[in-house]
């Protein structure tokens, strides 16, 4: 047995699902090597090297690599499979690893098994359907299992006892039908979401999106990212970045706060996993109540002003 | 101009409330509400605003799956797709059926048709899987444009912004090319009772996987299928005073 972990960086730093995918590669078994590939990796490699468990770093540096476009990387990854006869190739689930690996597995014409929450054996992984309200367990019968994990799922796997060796990675000519021309990461003086220790979301309750401010202003108490369901996104209220749920962001914080969110299923499989789950919301109906440790009936216009007034 | 196919997959309707079969071998889809996958629904209203805007020549609407796909199909006409393809699946083998096959389908049909763009939703809401325009892609070793909020086509020059982690990106394609659609791409159209009669007389084609050299094996058996487990619900607080308590106490704030 032996595991791929496609690496993920931005701006030559290693992106923390990364870690998340090692201990996953660790659960199967077997060695671990790495893949890097960037337009610089230097920093990144560094940091890889570390990583427990990992036992190979292969680095594919060069300008090709820019943006990480998987029209360029779906090459270096089969060639690299055809040399090394890996037994898995893991990527974390997040939009460069959603985005990358089924573009590999199509080209070895094997299935990949997406966003995984555990692993029963080398050969068995349990993921969610139907946005969180089923659990499947599936079986793999390729000769490689092309794997996505869920960053919530598994710990992040330690960043500093371990010591990989460096080797580069086989030359190989991507397409170059696409080119990366930009990004727009939103600023933020807050926690990533994905990493906060404390999540307050707002929702449909919000009423419009200058509302969230009031969220922000609790935020800046509790050092906590703010969120928020998708119907606050759907209507217009924050970009689509901020969305929590199956279609969104994935997160399991200590402190989850929903705030006007009534509690759609689609949401709740973005954030059931967090380990205290507060809920304010003025309809006591409300089916977010079924799953918060504690529930608050009341106005959030009223509510949510008096936590951050009481939190000074 | 191009021609743009646009998957669409029959799923059960968002607003119902999923059961476990007992035997844990799937959930309960008989006698259950379907409907258009709802990011279908989004990749529909994009190929037919490109077609209004005079950068597609005609939108070609696909289905896989079992007859009632029809009715998919036909949503789709009704929204404004020109003519549709439905690749017949029997009822029987369609559990087999997974986005390598559809990507697969999706591939041949683009060839046979002549197709320069497809789009498809980002994922199906059933099995979560989001994989099918990254497949489809690769098996045409056509460009992608994954998790698009906003297209633009200049030429054969498709500007995709895309949906990342933390905010956005924007990439160029070489057409032909596939996307999917993400949430914010577009709003989709109602289809108005005029367009769904004018929907009945537009052609569909009936073909079989095997019509187009696609054979449904998998290497993938789900051994079991289960209700996630349930988390308890807590208590009920009075006032935000009892709240931030509660939260101290359990040392979190």
């Amino acid at each position: 047995q032996s595991t791929l972990v496609i690496a993920e960086q931005s701006d030559d730093a290693l992106t923390p699902i990364t870690l998340n995918a090692v201990t996953a590669a660790s659960q199967i078994g077997g060695e671990v090597s790495c893949l890097l590939a960037g337009a610089n990796c230097s920093k990144a490699t560094e940091e890889l090297q570390k990583v427990k468990g990992v036992s190979k770093v292969i680095v594919a540096e060069g300008p090709g690599y820019q943006g990480l476009m998987p029209e360029a990387l779906a090459p270096l990854i089969t060639g690299l499979q055809e040399q090394s006869k890996f037994s898995h190739i893991l990527i974390g689930a997040s939009a460069f690893g959603k985005s990358l690996l089924p573009r590999v597995a199509a080209k070895f014409d094997i299935e990949p098994i997406s966003d995984i929450i555990g692993i029963k054996s080398a050969d068995t992984f349990v993921r969610t359907i139907y946005a969180g309200n089923a659990i499947q367990t599936v079986k793999s019968n390729a000769n490689v299992k092309l794997v996505t994990v869920r960053e919530t799922a598994f710990e992040a796997a330690e960043t500093t006892r371990g010591s990989a060796t460096v080797e580069k990675a086989p030359d190989c000519e991507g397409s170059t039908s696409s080119t990366w021309v930009s990004q727009e990461l939103s600023k933020s003086d807050r926690p990533e979401l994905t990493a906060a220790r404390v999540v307050i979301s707002g929702g449909r309750g919000m009423k419009n999106g200058e509302n969230f401010s009031l969220l922000y202003d609790l935020a800046d108490k509790l050092n906590a990212a703010v969120g928020a369901s998708r119907a606050a996104v759907d209507a217009g209220f924050v970009p689509n970045d901020m969305q929590v749920g199956q279609t969104g962001k994935i997160v399991a914080p200590e402190l989850y706060v929903a705030v006007g969110i009534s509690g759609a299923i689609q949401h709740l499989a973005g954030m059931k996993d967090s380990k205290t789950i507060v809920a304010i919301n003025k309809d006591p109906e409300a089916p977010i109540f079924q799953v918060s440790d504690f529930g608050l009936v009341e106005d959030l216009f009223k509510a949510v002003p008096e936590m951050t007034k009481a939190l000074n | 101009m191009a021609r743009v196919l646009v998957g669409v997959k029959r799923v059960v309707d968002y607003a119902v409330k999923i059961r476990v079969k007992p035997d844990k071998s799937g959930v309960v889809t008989d006698g259950v509400k379907h409907s258009m996958n709802p990011f279908d629904e989004i990749a529909v209203e994009e190929a037919i605003r490109l077609k209004e805007k005079k950068f597609a020549s005609e939108v070609v609407a696909v289905t896989c799956g079992p007859t009632q796909n029809q009715e998919t199909l036909r949503t789709a006409l009704a929204m404004g797709a020109d003519r549709g393809i439905h690749v017949e699946i029997p009822a029987a083998d369609y559990p087999k059926v997974g986005p390598l096959h559809v990507s697969k389908i999706l591939a041949k049909l683009a060839q046979k048709e002549e197709a320069g763009l497809i789009i498809v939703g980002k994922q199906a809401i059933d099995d979560d899987c989001n994989q099918t325009a990254q497949m489809t892609a690769s098996f045409l070793d056509w460009p992608q444009g994954t998790f698009a909020s906003e297209l633009k086509l200049e030429g054969d020059k498709l500007t995709v912004v895309r949906e990342i982690d933390g905010g956005l990106e924007t990439i160029e394609l070489k057409m032909p090319a596939v996307v999917s659609a993400d949430l914010r791409l577009n709003e989709p159209r109602y289809a108005t009772l005029p367009n769904i009669m004018k929907a009945k007389k537009k052609k569909v084609d009936k073909l079989s996987p095997s019509d187009l050299g696609v054979e449904i094996a998998t290497n993938i058996e789900v051994l079991e299928v289960s209700d996630p487990p349930v988390r308890d619900a807590g208590m009920k607080v009075e006032n935000t005073e009892e709240l931030i308590s509660k939260l101290k106490e359990a040392g979190l704030v």
